[in-house]
């Protein structure tokens, strides 16, 4: 047998070849790497620099101290951290706030689980976790002290919001889908119109309109506090998206479920309870998650109704004299706040979709 | 009745009726109330407050604005400014998103790794704690007796001056217009499916005129806006305690543009790193099969194909970035809400100026997605997908 050629013999171990493929696997390729790197390296190092070397961490430091050394002044956070955290809530009473938060958390992880998946559970855990933060931060019973929602603020106003308006919010999306695919025409168009109308509109402008127009619109005895108001607006904005993304899941279920369900004589609420709405969630999940992120970002817009809310105690918390050079300060660690909860939820939906791509094979 | 209630027919368009009645009986009831409560404040519903003058003055305007001009000069400047801005932010957006989804797609792990960091940063911070950041951060650049230098531009807490022509705001503002019909002009002539048939060379003049005859619009304009006794170009410098000549970007603008330009690049760069992998491996291997070299199959293989590929969803993204204009009420940028808004609490016209509010994004947000869709319909391949 003659020896065929193969061609030269690898060189040097794998990592190396690997290494060589990714990053320098051409001259323009080589220049990119050096690039990327250069830049990457030199925002990390004035950032790490700039925010643990040469940063005062002391609570009793102030400006002339933070100056000299010349970094981030932590010291900020150290002294106001509480204001952020729980805005104008009574101080005695903050330890209601902050269990109050742990508590709409464990309601989101425990949601997250595969094992809550049924409407009656997920229902329960989160009926549970809104009436427990509810108690807890409102007072007035079991021998707590009253605590009017105006006094509310901070991270825990941030996330009663968001859970409020999820919890009213996805009932009247559901609603809003099944109205749009309903087979009679009018109903079909009129809720379509009020979605659409509702889309086009900035959030800001629907938040404003329920704050400050409502009050002339309504009778007196309705939705007489405006954090409410501002919620049903959060909701019905929140509404009409996920509308949509349910509406979408649902032309993902094959028509013949409908129809043979239809043969069997399942009654509609069961035929949709059943069988069309948890095939349509399944494969809505990773636009429902996304859509939450995005509503869990938007809460931050109620500090232009004028809500004491993460951002606006942050604002506050650098808004007096002596911490008004610290803004920088403040923004980082409020963004890094918001970044926990929205990147782990990213994070989460990007898990389901991998999890679910290797179900649907 | 009951056999009429049991008839499905008649069962159903009595629902129709009572579901669009109740809607409407809603909306009616609301409109009387707030007609009764601000009737009761001493406000009378009806249009002719537009003509009035307002009273307060606008931060910002492409055109002059003065406190006795009209409300509807007012909302139409509003209008303006949000198109002004939104037009910017797209703009840059694009642009970022483009280089963050390119790095994104690239095969080089290191520009990779640097696509996704920005990305994963500036997507999961709130747009508005964005926007209060730059803002902040552009108010405590030093004072303009201090003022930072670069390149003939300089920098300062009351904005950024830029070295520019001398020459009057109308002019500019028309020769953006002609600008604008200009590109439009071209981007019909080389999209349009009646023009797919005419000779390449027709087309290759016909699109040189046109850019000609821009070109030759543009120069006139600026001559004629041009003052006879002042230099062409103008350059920022101190004088006294502030900076004369130049254009100045105030911080308002700047602040919101950068915003939206770094948080919509990173939604973009994810809508054009999907059309990158939406086209399929097959095309790429059946150019580098052709002996294309790189930069070929890239221009006329991935690209296009990817751009195809991805514009519907553009489209949503762009929607929501024009609608993002609306933070300038948190930094003092009149835009069209905050013009409304500012409108509303002079007048008590409520339910007029949400109205106009309303049909104003709505028409704004259509016509855009009118004419994405149009130009998605223009180049769509008929009876092809991006096959694999």
């Amino acid at each position: 047998m003659t020896a065929i050629d193969t061609g030269p013999v690898p060189l040097g171990p794998t990592q190396l070849r690997r290494l060589r493929r990714d990053y320098f696997s051409s001259p323009v390729s080589t220049l990119i790497s050096v690039l990327c790197f250069g830049l990457l390296l030199s925002i990390g190092w004035v950032l790490f620099d700039w925010g643990v070397l040469r940063a005062t961490f002391a609570a009793e430091a102030r400006q002339p101290e933070c100056q000299a050394a010349g970094g981030a002044c932590w010291s900020v956070i150290a002294n106001r951290w509480r204001l952020i955290f729980f805005g104008l809530y009574p101080y005695e009473e903050q330890w209601r706030s902050a269990l109050a938060c742990v508590a709409v958390i464990v309601t989101m992880v425990l949601s997250c689980i595969p094992v809550f998946w049924t409407g009656k559970r997920l229902t329960a855990v989160w009926a549970l976790g809104f009436l427990t933060f509810y108690v807890l931060m409102k007072g007035g019973m079991l021998g707590l002290l009253l605590v009017r929602e105006e006094q509310w603020g901070g991270l825990a106003l941030t996330l009663f919001i968001f859970v409020a308006t999820a919890i009213i919010g996805m009932p009247l999306a559901i609603a809003f889908a099944l109205l749009r695919n309903s087979t009679l025409p009018w109903i079909a168009k009129t809720t379509g119109a009020v979605i659409d109308a509702v889309r086009s509109l900035p959030l800001i402008s629907i938040l404003f309109t329920f704050a400050i127009v409502l009050p002339f619109v309504l009778p007196d005895f309705v939705l007489q506090e405006k954090l409410y108001r501002v919620i049903a607006g959060s909701a019905l904005f929140f509404a009409a998206y996920q509308a949509e993304i349910i509406r979408g899941g649902m032309q993902g279920v094959a028509k013949g479920q409908d129809e043979a369900a239809m043969s069997l004589g399942i009654p509609y609420r069961h035929r949709v309870a059943r069988i069309l709405l948890p095939q349509a969630f399944r494969n809505a999940l990773p636009a429902t998650i996304n859509q939450f992120v995005i509503t869990f970002m938007e809460t931050s817009l109620v500090v232009i109704v004028g809500f004491f809310e993460l951002l606006s105690s942050a604002n506050a918390a650098f808004g007096t004299s002596d911490w008004t050079f610290a803004f920088v300060e403040v923004y980082v660690f409020v963004a890094f706040l918001y970044f926990i909860f929205v990147f782990g939820l990213s994070r989460y939906g990007a898990y389901l979709e991998r999890r679910m791509a290797t179900g649907q094979r | 009745m009951m056999t009429l209630l049991q008839h499905q027919k008649s069962r159903n368009a009595l629902l129709q009726i009572l579901y669009v009645g109740v809607l409407l009986a809603l909306v009616v009831t609301a409109a009387l109330t707030a007609r009764h409560n601000l009737q009761a404040q001493g406000i009378l519903s009806g249009w002719s407050f537009l003509w009035k003058s307002t009273g307060w003055d606008m931060t910002f305007s492409l055109l002059p604005t003065s406190s006795s001009d009209p409300y509807w000069w007012f909302l139409l400047m509003g209008v303006l400014n949000t198109l002004f801005l939104g037009i910017i932010g797209l703009a840059f957006a694009t642009l970022v998103g483009g280089l963050v989804g390119l790095a994104r797609v690239s095969e080089n792990k290191a520009a990779r790794l640097l696509g996704t960091i920005y990305l994963e940063i500036f997507r999961n911070i709130p747009l508005i704690v964005q926007v209060f950041f730059w803002y902040a951060l552009a108010n405590r650049l030093p004072s303009p007796r201090q003022a930072i230098e670069a390149g003939g531009a300089l920098l300062s807490n009351r904005g950024i001056y830029l070295p520019g022509l001398n020459i009057a705001g109308w002019s500019v503002a028309a020769g953006f217009l002609a600008l604008a019909i200009g590109s439009a002009l071209l981007l019909w002539l080389s999209l349009a499916r009646r023009f797919r048939r005419v000779a390449p060379a027709l087309r290759r003049r016909r699109a040189s005129t046109v850019a000609l005859v821009t070109l030759g619009t543009l120069m006139v304009l600026f001559f004629l806006g041009h003052a006879p006794d002042s230099p062409l170009l103008t350059l920022p410098e101190l004088k006294g305690l502030n900076i004369r000549g130049g254009y100045r970007i105030q911080p308002e603008i700047y602040a919101l543009a950068f915003a939206i330009a770094i948080y919509g690049g990173a939604y973009i760069g994810e809508i054009v790193r999907g059309g990158f992998i939406a086209v399929g491996r097959g095309q790429t291997e059946a150019a580098k099969a052709l002996g294309l070299s790189e930069w070929q199959s890239f221009t006329r293989i991935r690209l296009p194909l990817a751009v195809r590929a991805m514009l519907p969803i553009l489209t949503n993204q762009y929607v929501w970035l024009i609608k993002a204009t609306t933070l300038g009420i948190v930094v003092g940028f009149a835009d069209f809400f905050m013009v409304v808004a500012s409108a509303i609490t002079h007048s008590g016209q409520t339910l007029e100026l949400i109205g106009i509010l309303m049909a104003g994004f709505l028409i704004i947000n259509f016509s855009l997605a009118a004419v994405m869709n149009r130009i998605n319909r223009a180049i769509a391949l008929k009876g092809h997908q991006n096959r694999s």
